[in-house]
């Protein structure tokens, strides 16, 4: 993934749509979609509702913000066989995934731990 | 059973309860005098007072008495009860609470011990459910050190203590645990109280119990709870179960051939330590490691083992990784480390691991061909060293000894006894000129833990105002609002991602209870509840992390911290559903390629509680409890707690409910 394709994504998602590549085709990702799709295929059960990830459950990883490219994000999901269970198109239709991935997307950074004083006792 | 057995050979058995109606004529003379004779014993019940003769006629009311029908009865049952004896038992061992249930197959030694016995140590505690009131006993030895005990009925009411009696196993906590049973076929009630008796009731449990017993005398009662209560004391700890007969219970005291009841003197057995061969062989191997890592589960019995430890890590510098069986180490020091640590050790020392194999090498849960992958964490060549005293009382069925993992040194003993000599052992076997190179070792350790704190923030930090709340944001409301209190964290986990072990400054032995044992839910209310009454008594506050489904299990335990007026804070970590279980359901769809259905809510079916969502503010109001919530706004959650720290202050228990994310 190049930092120039990251660059578009990051245009497109402050535009509010994501232009997505699923292999040769892209896809228009609706993060409002996405973020019902997060909870009906369970992705917010061990990543979080907010993709913030737990120690536990994603062993620390975060989703969001700045979540994988697409590329590197939809290869991942459908062929881990590490932790987290794999799934496959006929379960997640890439469509569906795609609206996950602007969902992500569209989280905004979070703040600053410096400046939330109950982390700084 | 053994009224029956000792009637044959005694004839004072005729004064036993089912001859009662012939004993009232003799009861007078009956009166038993039980005085203690044994060396080492202590005075026991029984010892009537002698009436003073008078040479005054007698009163109108004594010649009524005397020569009259008696309108009432009095102690129908001839002679002192049996079980006060038990209860002079019970006294000897400073057995402060006793959580139970009521049952009637222990009615006899509950009439004693809240009359005869006063309700003073024990004191009765009422428990809505047997396997709150163990649950309460286990909370209360991780404060304490101090076992309680409990009555259950000897059927269905063990039944329902099972569970807690599984998690005290385990977890390596002493419980007396004492059954009620009515044995005498012939003569015990027929219908209930038969339903509710068996052969052998102590089979349920023998299992997962250190040590089990059926007295058939009161001699024998004294000498099996003297000797139970010393064998569930002995590290590594665990619970015992006793059979008690209810006859036994209820006939009066009588003796065998005018021997005297005593009660057996209690000495505390010594726990085992190491062999000091092998404690210098291990020493010899940690000393000389490069990157030494000191790993513990239970290791930890007390204040003192915390501090052995903190002395042990920093003469090594090595790095100390604490799987959370009790409060360990301090995690504020800088030799505090994580998993990660293990993988790049030379010499690794586990001590107490309930499971010393997932710590050295992982498990994958990827469905391959159903059943995972295992890999090694270790570098080629690591040295193992494991103290565990659980390898001294390893049994057959139950599978809570894990997975066989080979070592290189291996002493069955308990770790705090044999960390004095392991210490001493490297202090003496730490080559001079290895000890620039541990040095710097150690400023290594002080760099990466500052990293690793500042990793810790950035990861709170995020979602923190998310809603539903993140488990950071509730953790970290709560310490806001306990930091200036002697706080203790009565939960186990509380399946919030360990922010409490990685953002509070967890630094004492009671800063924090360390898990179930065998994670069978429904532990944690009653254990912080049984942990809260200990620190309500050493002035501490009490401070819980509260899983919804958790509570869910037996949530009686609410009304008896409010009955029996245990301050604490509960702080609701409501996911709103079996997270855990919820995981697995969704892992399986998708290894089958399927959609999991989810039947409305959010979780798989089966997995969420929610629609309706239960009101735990409003379960625990009427349980007694100050109450608030749901909270669902990050914004109110600071403020709420501040309220129920108020209320917890001025002696109640306080639940905040609140909506979270899912860990």
């Amino acid at each position: 993934m190049t930092r120039s394709f990251v660059r578009v994504v990051l245009a497109a998602v402050a535009a509010g749509t994501v232009a997505l590549a699923s292999g040769p085709a892209f896809a228009a990702g609706d993060a409002a979609k996405g973020k019902a799709n997060f909870t009906k295929y369970g992705c917010w059960q061990c990543h979080g509702l907010e993709g913030q990830g737990s120690a536990v459950t994603s062993l620390g990883k975060v989703l969001a913000p700045d979540p994988l490219p697409w590329e590197s994000f939809s290869a991942f999901v459908r062929t881990t066989n590490r932790a987290m269970p794999p799934y496959s198109e006929q379960v997640l239709p890439n469509e569906d995934l795609a609206d996950i991935h602007a969902y992500l997307s569209s989280i905004p950074k979070g703040k600053d731990y410096k400046s939330i004083p109950l982390l700084n006792q | 059973m053994s009224r029956k057995d000792s009637a044959a050979k005694n004839a004072a058995s005729k004064l036993d309860r089912r001859n009662f109606l012939k004993g009232v004529a003799v009861a007078g003379a009956a009166a038993g005098a039980v005085a203690p004779q044994a060396a080492g014993a202590t005075p026991a019940a029984g010892a009537a007072t002698a009436r003073i003769p008078s040479v005054l006629p007698p009163s109108a009311s004594t010649i009524a008495a005397e020569t009259g029908t008696p309108a009432k009865e009095t102690n129908r049952i001839g002679g002192t009860a049996g079980s006060d004896f038990m209860v002079d038992v019970i006294k000897t061992l400073d057995i402060k609470y006793l959580p139970a249930n009521c049952a009637s197959s222990y009615r006899g030694i509950h009439e004693s011990l809240i009359n005869y016995g006063q309700n003073k140590m024990p004191e009765f505690l009422t428990c809505m459910h047997e396997e709150s009131a163990v649950g309460m006993a286990h909370g209360y030895f991780k404060i304490t050190g101090k076992p309680l005990m409990t009555l259950v009925h000897g059927t269905v009411g063990l039944m329902h203590a099972t569970m807690a009696i599984y998690n005290a196993w385990c977890d390596r906590v002493p419980v007396i645990i004492v059954g009620g049973n009515d044995a005498d076929a012939a003569h015990r009630p027929p219908g209930v109280p038969t339903f509710h008796s068996a052969q052998d009731i102590n089979a349920i449990v023998r299992d997962y119990t250190k040590w089990d017993d059926t007295p058939v005398s009161l001699q024998h009662f004294a000498q099996s709870f003297v000797r139970g209560y010393k064998i569930a004391m002995t590290p590594p700890y665990g619970p015992v179960m006793m059979s008690l007969d209810a006859g036994l219970q209820q006939e009066p005291v009588h003796t065998h051939n005018g021997e005297k009841l005593s009660i057996p003197k209690y000495v505390p057995t010594s726990p085992p330590a190491g062999e000091m061969g092998a404690v210098r062989e291990a020493a010899k191997l940690l000393a000389n490691a490069e990157r030494p890592v000191i790993i513990v589960d239970r290791a930890a019995r007390s204040e003192n083992g915390v501090r052995l430890l903190v002395q042990l890590a920093e003469a090594l510098q090595a790095r100390v990784v604490d799987i959370g069986g009790r409060m360990n180490f301090p995690k504020t020091h800088y030799l505090s480390a994580g998993r990660p640590a293990i993988a790049n050790a030379d010499v690794i020392i586990g001590m107490e691991l309930s499971d010393f194999w997932a710590m050295v090498n992982s498990y994958i849960d990827n469905g391959e061909s159903g059943i995972g992958i295992n890999q090694s964490r270790l570098k080629p060549g690591t040295k193992l060293i494991s103290i565990n005293s659980v390898e001294l009382i390893t049994k057959a069925n139950y599978q809570d000894f894990q997975r066989f993992q080979p070592v290189d040194i291996a002493m069955a003993a308990d770790a705090e006894a044999t960390l004095p000599a392991l210490l001493e052992a490297v202090k003496a076997a730490i080559p001079n000129d290895r000890k620039a190179a541990i040095e710097k070792r150690g400023e290594a350790a002080k760099k990466g833990r500052e990293e690793a704190r500042a990793r810790a923030r950035e990861a709170a930090a995020i979602a923190w105002d998310a809603s539903p709340i993140s488990t950071a944001r509730l953790v970290m409301e709560t310490w806001n609002a306990i930091k200036n209190e002697d706080w203790s964290l009565v939960a186990q986990s509380g399946n919030v991602s360990g922010w409490p072990q990685r953002l509070w400054p967890m630094e004492k032995y009671h800063h924090w209870i360390g898990g179930s044992g065998g994670y069978g839910v429904g532990y944690g209310a009653p254990a912080s509840v049984g942990a809260a009454l200990a620190n309500r008594d050493l002035g501490r506050f009490s401070v819980s992390i509260q899983s919804d489904g958790d509570l869910m299990f037996a949530p009686g335990v609410l009304w008896t911290a409010a009955k029996h007026k245990i301050p604490m804070l509960a702080v609701m970590h409501n996911n709103r559903g079996y997270h855990q279980e919820l995981m697995h359901v969704q892992r399986m769809s998708s290894f089958r390629n399927r959609v999991a259905s989810l039947g409305g809510d959010m979780g798989p079916i089966g997995t969420s509680i929610m629609n309706p969502d239960v009101e735990y503010h409003k379960l625990a109001e009427s349980m007694g409890w100050w109450a608030k919530g749901p909270i669902q706004d990050p914004a109110q959650l600071g403020p709420a707690i501040k309220e129920a720290v108020a209320a917890v202050k001025s002696g109640q228990p306080a639940l905040v409910n609140v909506w979270t994310q899912p860990r």
